[in-house]
């Protein structure tokens, strides 16, 4: 890591610390000597592990982000969220229907949803959290869940909830409801399936597994390759 | 934003796209392959290998992070280890929360055992909720599991093991039935279709994927279906040691990172699903690793006396960010070449078909910034080669970025890049253990009791794997390792505790005149600076 020139005083829990200008907040903490156990995970966008939350001196507004995303930025005053004690329902998903009652019953604090809009500001994703939310509401699950999908789960819209839902659970049940019950099967996954199970290619595979270097690299070598263009 | 510099060579490459589009390019022969590889692939640099001095691989050369690991002491004291008291006593005990270890233990419980999962960050913190691309299964008319086998062990170099390649084309198709059935939300056409592409060194489109959140959405539906059974987990406990009574394993013991204690575990079975070693950081490589890919598995049960293959090798994903420094090593996912983005480099030139396998992509890359110094330098000093993303749109149509790459395009927009307009910078970066622990196909290790399955396991890669291999791997194997752990526990009394293998390695430490300071596994990297690091006191 090449370090900027400038060193920026930030807040880590309230304790000043100079760091330089232009780093991650994840980066900035580790410059500034802590070690992470917790509130740390792949460091690249996709687990929610880092929902940080912070404000600027002297102004109202709170704001969040993940701290492996966002970059220091002056006079910042920060605080991670290490965890966020959620409410999940259990469930056995072979037994839902895929109804809006189903998501009533599960959670039945969605119905506390007053549309104030404050998931979909704090969501570090940028999703439309509350538009899912009325959807599901509805019980359009295929909009909750095509709205919800790149959801990575990390609290920031649950923790500011005023109605104490926890969007990102139920966003979930309406993705697994979606994938299971509402858009058809892939036969040809299972057909191939069955006729793997039945023997189909036991014998080409096995002569592939008695295969010595040089067959092996001859047919790899003139096997064709299915051209970009082709539709399936 | 771009530099200036930066800017000039993003005009030169807009310049060539017409011409590129329509240009064709040949696949390497395996001749040359092997040529590119030899000369400018990181594994072939002068020492980067060391020979093992102890242990079951004694005499061979792996790594050298991998060798200080192996060369190391246990972080316990086996002659001063009490055993009285037995925190928990489980028929399966899986070790790693990742897609690999939520798989075993949602099969390991199908099949009556009682499991406790523990892993060492958050469930589900793992390089599967990483992974964006996509996952392999032959299932499709024009292809066929012994294609898929053919694709896998030509990329594979010919010597990835054969009964476990078998066993992942076999098993492909059935492990996505199951994940659909789990409600995965997979790309798919208005019948219900798979819609595949291809991914390097495939013949046939065979990746599956969610949008390009794929590992993402498998691993939030297992987490959810572990919770969903009452399945036990314990987080932010690593494994530090296995427990064995004569060459059997009959347990481990966890470490809770946050109050320093150990916690014993007596199981009748054990699964190691534990993951790869980005975060060794081969070479100084960036890595696209989660923050806990330490080998800790491999070095356990090595320990334990189980061999390591193709710990010679790793895999660098040709594509990790070179800019902006904030994301540096990440990943941006092969499924932008499988869309027809083109590696480009400092004139504008194409000079490597994209859909090479890995090795010969990372070579091909290092090569044109290092010898032929046609790389892109950054700001920071780092050189990369363009991939031109903005073809993807040009090719498939506008927005199709945001739709396909939704997770892509966000990571860039972050740092004000527009990757449907702009080209990214690219360099290889660390990404993948292709070796691993001796598995069987039924994913057994020579440890009476113990399994492996996930990226800790080698040998159905061979010394390179193919995109979309390894979440199928996790998946596949996974789920083979709960069902064989589960059925075995049922005939298997829990065990004795002993450390008798970890007292044997320490004197073969000794003998081979191994300092005492060296220990592992590391649990954790450490991104302290060295300055901070000087100046702290251990009261």
């Amino acid at each position: 890591m090449v370090e900027a020139k400038k060193l920026i005083p930030i807040y880590i829990t309230g304790k000043k610390y100079l760091v330089p200008n232009g780093l991650t907040i994840m980066k900035a903490m580790e410059y500034a000597g802590y070690r992470y156990i917790r509130g740390c995970g792949c460091r690249g966008g996709f687990c929610g592990g880092c929902g940080t939350v912070y404000r600027f001196k002297g102004d109202y507004k709170l704001q969040s982000g993940l701290a492996c995303q966002t970059k220091v930025v002056e006079n910042m005053y920060l605080v991670q969220i290490p965890f966020f004690p959620a409410n999940k329902a259990d469930y056995n998903l072979d037994e839902l229907k895929p109804t809006g009652g189903t998501l009533l019953k599960l959670y039945p604090e969605l119905a506390r949803c007053v549309s104030c809009n404050t998931c979909t500001k704090v969501c570090p994703q940028d999703i439309e959290v509350m538009d899912y939310m009325q959807a599901a509401l509805k019980g359009d699950i295929k909009s909750a869940a095509d709205i919800s999908f790149d959801c990575i789960m990390c609290g920031l819209c649950a923790a500011r909830c005023p109605a104490e839902i926890v969007q990102y659970n139920i966003a979930l049940l309406c993705r697994r409801l979606y994938g299971k019950y509402m858009t058809p099967k892939a036969e040809h996954v299972r057909t191939r399936a069955a006729e793997i199970s039945e023997g189909k290619f036991d014998k080409e595979l096995s002569n592939l597994m008695k295969s010595d270097v040089h067959l092996l690299r001859k047919l790899y070598n003139k096997r064709d390759i299915e051209p970009e263009e082709s539709k399936r | 934003m771009y530099s200036q510099d930066m800017v000039d060579s993003i005009n030169r490459l807009e310049e060539t796209r017409k011409k590129r589009i329509k240009q064709d390019f040949t696949l390497l022969t395996s001749e040359e392959k092997y040529n590119l590889l030899n000369q400018f692939h990181p594994d072939y640099k002068k020492g980067t290998l060391r020979e093992l001095r102890i242990g079951p691989n004694k005499g061979e050369r792996v790594i050298n992070e991998i060798a200080n690991l192996f060369e190391a002491y246990s972080q316990i004291d086996p002659n001063n280890f009490d055993f009285s008291e037995i925190d928990h006593e489980v028929d399966v005990l899986v070790i790693g929360g990742g897609g690999a270890g939520a798989s075993a233990a949602l099969i390991s419980q199908e099949n009556g055992a009682n499991v406790l999962l523990a892993t060492k960050l958050r469930f589900g913190d793992s390089n599967t909720i990483m992974a964006q691309g996509g996952i392999q299964a032959a299932d499709k008319q024009n292809d066929s599991p012994p294609r898929h086998y053919l694709d896998v062990i030509g990329g594979g170099g010919f010597e990835n093991t054969p009964e476990l390649v078998n066993v992942l084309v076999r098993d492909a198709p059935d492990a996505i039935a199951w994940l659909e059935d789990l409600g995965v939300m997979f790309d798919k056409e208005i019948d219900g279709t798979m819609i595949t592409i291809h991914g390097g060194g495939t013949s046939r489109k065979r990746m599956h994927s969610a949008r390009d959140y794929s590992g993402g959405e498998i691993m939030k539906t297992l987490k959810d279906e572990v919770k969903n059974r009452n399945i036990e987990v314990i987080e932010y406990s690593p494994a530090i040691e296995l427990i064995t009574d004569a060459g059997i394993c009959t347990g481990a013991i966890l470490y809770n990172l946050e109050t320093d204690e150990y916690i014993i575990v007596r199981s009748k079975t054990t699964i190691l699903a534990t993951g790869g070693a980005g975060r060794l950081h081969v070479q100084d490589f960036p890595t696209s690793n989660h923050y806990g890919a330490t080998a800790d598995g491999l070095v356990i049960a090595y320990r334990a006396g189980n061999p390591v293959i193709f710990m010679d090798n790793i895999q660098y994903h040709p594509t990790g960010a070179a800019f902006p420094e904030q994301i540096v090593g990440l990943l941006v996912t092969e499924k932008c070449r499988g869309l027809g983005a083109q590696l480009v480099n400092n004139d504008g030139d194409r000079f490597i078909y994209e859909l090479e396998t890995r090795d010969a992509e990372s070579a091909a890359i290092i090569r044109e910034c290092v010898e032929r110094n046609k790389g892109i330098e950054t700001p920071t000093g780092m050189s990369g080669v363009w991939l031109d993303t903005p073809m993807i749109d040009i090719i498939h149509g506008k927005g199709t970025i945001q739709k396909k790459l939704p997770a892509m395009y966000r990571q860039y927009k972050r740092f004000d890049i527009d990757m449907s307009k702009e080209p990214l910078l690219v360099y290889p970066t660390q990404h993948f253990q292709n070796g691993g622990i001796i598995v069987n196909e039924k994913t057994e290790t020579k440890i009476i009791n113990l399994y492996g399955a996930g990226e800790v396991e080698g040998g159905v890669h061979g010394r390179n794997r193919l995109m979309g291999n390894s979440l199928l791997e996790c998946i596949v194997f996974g789920r083979r390792a709960g069902k064989n752990a589960a059925l075995k526990a049922k005939k298997t009394n829990y065990g004795k505790l002993t450390l008798q293998h970890v007292k044997r390695y320490h004197m073969e430490l000794k003998q081979a005149n191994i300092s005492k300071d060296c220990k592992s596994p590391m649990l954790l990297p450490d991104y302290r600076r060295k300055e901070t690091i000087s100046r702290m006191i251990d009261i």
